[in-house]
């Protein structure tokens, strides 16, 4: 056992304090993974061209369910196998291309934004830290979008995190300057995209009236509790557009099986 | 478990950035659960600090469950604290007693100079590992698992190595800022796999040349940075390191 899991139990022992070679661990399912990431081709491209997203930042080898280490594994495979065959591609067109000035139009606009983001979030100089609206956050999507979701969970959570959106964009504390070092701000302008990703995570769990890996809804399970998938509607990838604040649009994606057909997982 | 909960006084060295003077500040934190990690309460601390409106503490962190390498805190005159092979973010608040007060201190190294409060720059080893701390492959043709077979003494050792994950203890708590734990292992652990072979040579001499312009101290054997390592990386490696070098210069061609 020490051999295999020497490492895991030493963390498991200094963080409860009981040692997991003497007393039965406590264990509870966790959240680990979001199940989907950045749009990609094949190619790791994302919807802006020249622009890839590798690793677990895209969402090509997420699937419905995701277990440890497969982030290291497509991190590699990535890098390794994928993107030195593909950015060649990208670069064959550009390469006559002279450097591009940060004069260019689009530059200073990209700039532009930027600033005017960081600076609004900056001037709300409300009451309420980034931590506590990462923890309200966090509470919401464990609630509703977590192990098991309910479609009237789901679009209270929606409700709530558009509701706390408003709040965290009206009275955000962040403190020290722009134009130093600020941890604060950095976490600022990542709660505002977990919120935005939070949203989006209810939306997809919502729209998809099944269930499938780690995707449970209560409405939709077999006599003996496990996930009851309907593959005739529902085999394929939701990729969504955000156009507007809170529009999505829903992009299907099919999915075909050839060799190998997806089956209800059943732990007995 | 019984639950208890301590009230702390903190004594935390505050610095603007690199080029202003920094000091010690006390704070007070309480209801502080024995349960929580050291960072959950620093984290308490900077709620604190905010919602009352003055600045929190920079502190580097990431993972958070002692394999990221991220968290660097000298706490009560140790790196990573009081706990044996552990680090900031896997220690916690059990180690302490109410009233107690704890002394916490940015990593202090010429090489590693402070960002801002606790959080220093630590590029230098960014640099060491471009270094050499790689292996050259083609990409694109995934070998098969078995082709190269390796001992089991070997795997360990060099695992035993790999092991390191670049936080900066063993600098911090050397009384010469010496790097050599950390470049030992990350050598050892390319020279111990037939993978490191080809660049053997090459990657021993760039390191050692890397690490000298960085500024960190010469090593005098003394064995603290061995004793801080949140991952127990033995000074056997640095013995290993200094065989490489030597080896390396006698049959440079």
């Amino acid at each position: 056992m020490k051999e295999k899991y020497g490492n895991l139990f030493d963390m498991y022992a200094k963080i409860t304090g009981e040692n997991p070679y003497e007393v039965p661990m406590r264990i509870y399912p966790a959240v680990h993974y979001t199940m989907g990431g950045l749009w990609v081709d094949y190619e790791l491209q994302t919807t802006v061209p020249g622009l890839y997203a590798l690793g677990e930042a895209n969402f090509s080898d997420h699937g419905a369910n995701r277990l440890g280490a497969s982030a290291l594994m497509q991190g590699l495979a990535d890098g390794y196998f994928v993107i030195p065959y593909t950015l060649g591609n990208n670069l064959a067109d550009e390469i006559y291309n002279a450097p591009i000035p940060t004069s260019h139009p689009a530059f200073e606009a990209a700039e532009k934004a930027v600033a005017e983001r960081i600076a609004t979030l900056k001037n709300i100089n409300g009451k309420q830290t980034v931590e506590s609206f990462h923890k309200r956050l966090g509470k919401i999507i464990w609630n509703e979008c977590g192990m098991s979701r309910t479609a009237a969970g789901l679009k209270q959570a929606i409700a709530d995190v558009q509701a706390l959106k408003k709040e965290f964009w009206s009275d955000v504390r962040i403190p020290g300057e722009i134009n130093e070092y600020n941890p604060e701000l950095d976490k600022a302008n990542r709660v505002a995209d977990f919120i935005e990703l939070g949203e989006l995570m209810c939306v997809d769990a919502l729209a998809r009236e099944e269930s499938c890996g780690g995707h449970f809804r209560e409405e939709y399970q077999t006599p003996e509790g496990e996930a009851l998938r309907d593959d005739k509607n529902f085999m394929y990838v939701a990729a969504w557009e955000l156009k507007n604040d809170h529009e999505w649009t829903l992009h299907k994606e099919e999915l075909k099986y050839e060799v190998i057909q997806p089956s209800q997982r059943n732990y007995k | 478990m019984s639950h208890t909960t301590m009230n702390l006084n903190l004594k935390v060295w505050r610095q603007k950035n690199t080029k202003t003077a920094g000091a010690f500040e006390m704070y007070r934190v309480e209801n502080i659960s024995d349960e929580m990690s050291f960072l959950e309460m620093m984290d308490i601390l900077n709620e604190q600090l905010i919602t009352t409106g003055g600045e929190p503490v920079a502190f580097d962190h990431d993972c958070r469950e002692g394999i990221c390498g991220m968290c660097s805190m000298y706490i009560n005159g140790k790196p990573h604290g009081p706990w044996q092979a552990n680090t900031t973010c896997q220690l916690h608040m059990r180690a302490f007693k109410d009233n107690d007060t704890i002394v916490i201190e940015p990593w202090r190294a010429n090489a590693f100079p402070v960002i801002k409060d606790l959080t220093v720059d630590r590029s230098a080893f960014d640099r060491i590992i471009q270094a050499g701390g790689y292996v050259s492959v083609n990409t694109g043709n995934a070998v098969d698992g078995n082709s190269l077979p390796i001992e089991k003494a070997k795997a360990d050792e060099a695992f035993a190595a790999a092991m390191c994950i670049g936080c900066g203890a063993c600098v911090a708590a050397c009384k010469n800022s010496s790097a050599m734990l950390f470049l030992s292992a990350k050598v050892s652990h390319l020279a111990l796999l037939p993978q490191g072979d080809p660049e053997r040579k090459t990657r021993v001499t760039n390191m050692v040349a890397q690490l000298d312009k960085e500024g960190f101290g010469a090593c005098t054997n003394t064995g603290a940075c061995e004793a801080a390592c949140p991952k127990e990386i033995s000074i056997a490696n640095i013995a290993r390191l200094n065989k490489e070098y030597i080896v390396a210069g006698l049959t440079s061609e």
